[in-house]
């Protein structure tokens, strides 16, 4: 569709607007990766292990540092609360009056906003993974790597539709700050953002694995780390997909129901 | 067929009562109260093509939620209405890409891109032909004066300059039917002149359906040969604006010049002295004494000048406000 492509065009252009501003963002996200490999660099010297759970330092700070990369693709800041935002404030309006599709054009909003960051954080990422090479397991097999690349794809899809769902309960709940933030904590915690899901205790972590968060994170994370065969690496893709089903019908229903309580109630 | 069509079209809200104080406020916590609050209470209209119709009401007489209806933001509580020919609320694309919202005070720009590019994204949405496209583009920024705006940020426009893109964007798709809600609102005197003057110039061009509202009547009285008037959610009037004044008002203002020297002295039971300036005075008398009154001081006093003037139409429409209010 061309007006999405224009939807895609406009937005890097807007991207661009604050570039001082957008320099400072992107640079930013990379103090939290240096103090956090820190911090695990003093648990484990305090805790006076090789391991914690079955990961070494190393592998610790491997896992962290793909996780950025997979939350690169996945994570979709502020999508829930610009949803819960348009919703109060009335600036629905135009999608209601316009033939524009509200969610498509925020997924091409977002594949914009990556696409630039990509662009922008390439060097500095760079940077770090150079820095930290001892800890890197190195390449994942080659016939692994289609596999790897879609699940990053199959990540970003994830991650815009269940921050969608979530921001979706504005329609009902008008004030949802409070919401929103206990959710971003716990999706921090069950994507495996936070540590390894390996870590949870063993009917913690089976019940977690399930959960859409772990696709979002966790399971892309065990691939680029090369702890996955391509059987199991299917297995990801097709949980990916499952849930991608599952949480787009939730998003076009509860679109429909919301709008019409928007149109019921407020407009 | 009208182009708009409304048969006692109704909205009601349930709102939230919410008392003053903290007490309260814990009270409304763990229970809450609620009114209904009846915004639109059956109100039928007709609107023809290319006809401009100005509509209006003090705060909260229910005309933002009537427009609200017709672009189909919100269903109605009940009653109908078509626009072309469409259920608005049914929301199809068809219908949606034959009309317009404007709001005074809600923009749709891109605030930190010029507006050549949020221009750009509305070809692209409402599907417009290139040759179009830059043909009404080209007539529209003329028309208003606005051709070297197009690439500036729109964050560093005035806010009539960016009113005047807002009004471009919404008729770039060459919308038949146009709603406005206070287009004008905190506006400047000229740029309120071209918004009028490029609104009544593209009704006569292209033979756009426009309704409008505003709490400036010389918008009114520039843009509409008929005023539907409501308050509290029901038609009071419906009807040519000069209609208003001879319907509502029950005075005229007379302004007599006397002569030096032959100035009656006590003008009282002529009617209420409104001015007095020396031999000039401004009475306001009852329509029915008006010719009467006339003839009995042009015929016993000597007169240098005299006019006969309606209230101003921002009075009686005050008036008419101010009658509809139910009595307490």
């Amino acid at each position: 569709m061309r007006k999405y492509w224009q939807v895609f065009k406009i937005a890097l252009a807007d991207r661009f607007v604050y570039r001082t501003d957008f320099f400072i963002g992107t640079f930013l996200r990379f103090t939290p990766i240096v103090t956090t490999i820190a911090l695990w660099g003093a648990v484990y010297r305090s805790a006076d292990r090789e391991q914690i759970g079955d990961l070494r330092y190393g592998e610790m700070v491997s896992y962290y540092l793909i996780v950025m990369v997979s939350r690169a693709f996945g994570s979709m800041p502020g999508l829930a609360s610009t949803l819960a935002g348009d919703i109060r404030e009335g600036n629905l309006r135009k999608f209601i009056i316009q033939p524009l599709n509200y969610v498509i054009y925020h997924l091409h909003l977002r594949m914009a906003h990556k696409l630039v960051y990509f662009v922008m954080a390439a060097i500095p990422y760079a940077l770090v993974f150079w820095w930290c090479r001892e800890f890197l397991p190195g390449w994942p097999p080659r016939e692994l790597w289609p596999i790897c690349i879609a699940s990053l794809m199959l990540s970003f899809v994830l991650g815009f539709l269940v921050n969608m769902a979530i921001g979706l309960l504005s329609f009902w709940f008008l004030e949802v700050t409070s919401f929103l933030f206990m959710f971003m904590v716990s999706q921090y915690f069950l994507s495996g953002h936070q540590f390894p899901l390996t870590l949870l205790p063993e009917w913690l972590e089976r019940v977690v694995k399930f959960l859409p968060f772990a696709y979002e994170t966790f399971y892309p994370v065990m691939l680029l780390l090369g702890k996955m065969d391509i059987n199991e690496g299917l297995h990801v893709i097709g949980g990916q997909c499952a849930w991608i089903a599952v949480l787009a019908v939730v998003v076009t229903i509860g679109w429909r129901r919301g709008l019409r309580r928007y149109a019921a109630f407020g407009g | 067929m009208s182009v708009i069509e409304i048969n006692n079209l109704r909205k009601t809200y349930r709102v939230h009562i919410k008392q003053e104080g903290l007490l309260a406020s814990l009270k409304g916590f763990v229970r809450r109260k609620y009114r209904t609050v009846r915004a639109v209470d059956g109100i039928s209209a007709k609107i023809e093509e290319g006809e401009i119709v100005g509509f209006l009401g003090p705060n909260g007489a229910g005309k933002t939620t009537t427009l609200k209806m017709l672009s189909g933001l919100i269903f109605p509580t009940s009653g109908e209405a078509t626009v072309l020919g469409y259920v608005p609320w049914q929301r199809d694309n068809a219908y949606r890409r034959q009309f317009a919202l404007v709001m005074g005070q809600k923009n749709q720009l891109w605030w930190d891109l010029p507006a050549a590019d949020s221009f750009r994204l509305l070809k692209e949405i409402y599907n417009i032909p290139d040759a179009q496209y830059h043909h009404t583009l080209e007539e529209l920024t003329t028309l208003l004066g606005i051709t070297e705006l197009m690439s500036q940020p729109v964050r560093e426009l005035s806010l009539g300059e960016r009113m005047k893109l807002e009004l471009v964007a919404a008729l770039l798709h060459s919308p038949k039917v146009l709603f406005l809600d206070e287009p004008t609102i905190g506006l400047d005197v000229v740029s309120q002149s071209n918004i009028r003057a490029c609104l009544r110039e593209y009704n006569r061009d292209k033979n756009i359906t426009i309704l409008l509202t505003s709490h400036y009547m010389q918008d009114i009285e520039a843009l509409c040969k008929r005023v539907v008037v409501i308050n509290h959610g029901r038609l009071i009037f419906d009807g040519k604006l000069n209609e208003i004044v001879e319907r509502f008002s029950e005075h005229k203002i007379i302004k007599f010049r006397f002569r030096e020297g032959d100035m009656p002295d006590d003008l009282t039971p002529f009617g209420e002295v409104l001015e007095l300036a020396g031999p000039a005075v401004t009475l306001r008398v009852e329509r029915s004494q008006v010719a009467e009154l006339t003839g009995h001081v042009l015929a016993n006093h000597a007169i240098d000048d005299i006019a006969i003037e309606e209230i101003p139409i921002e009075e009686v429409i005050g008036e008419v406000f101010n009658a509809s209010e139910p009595e307490p």
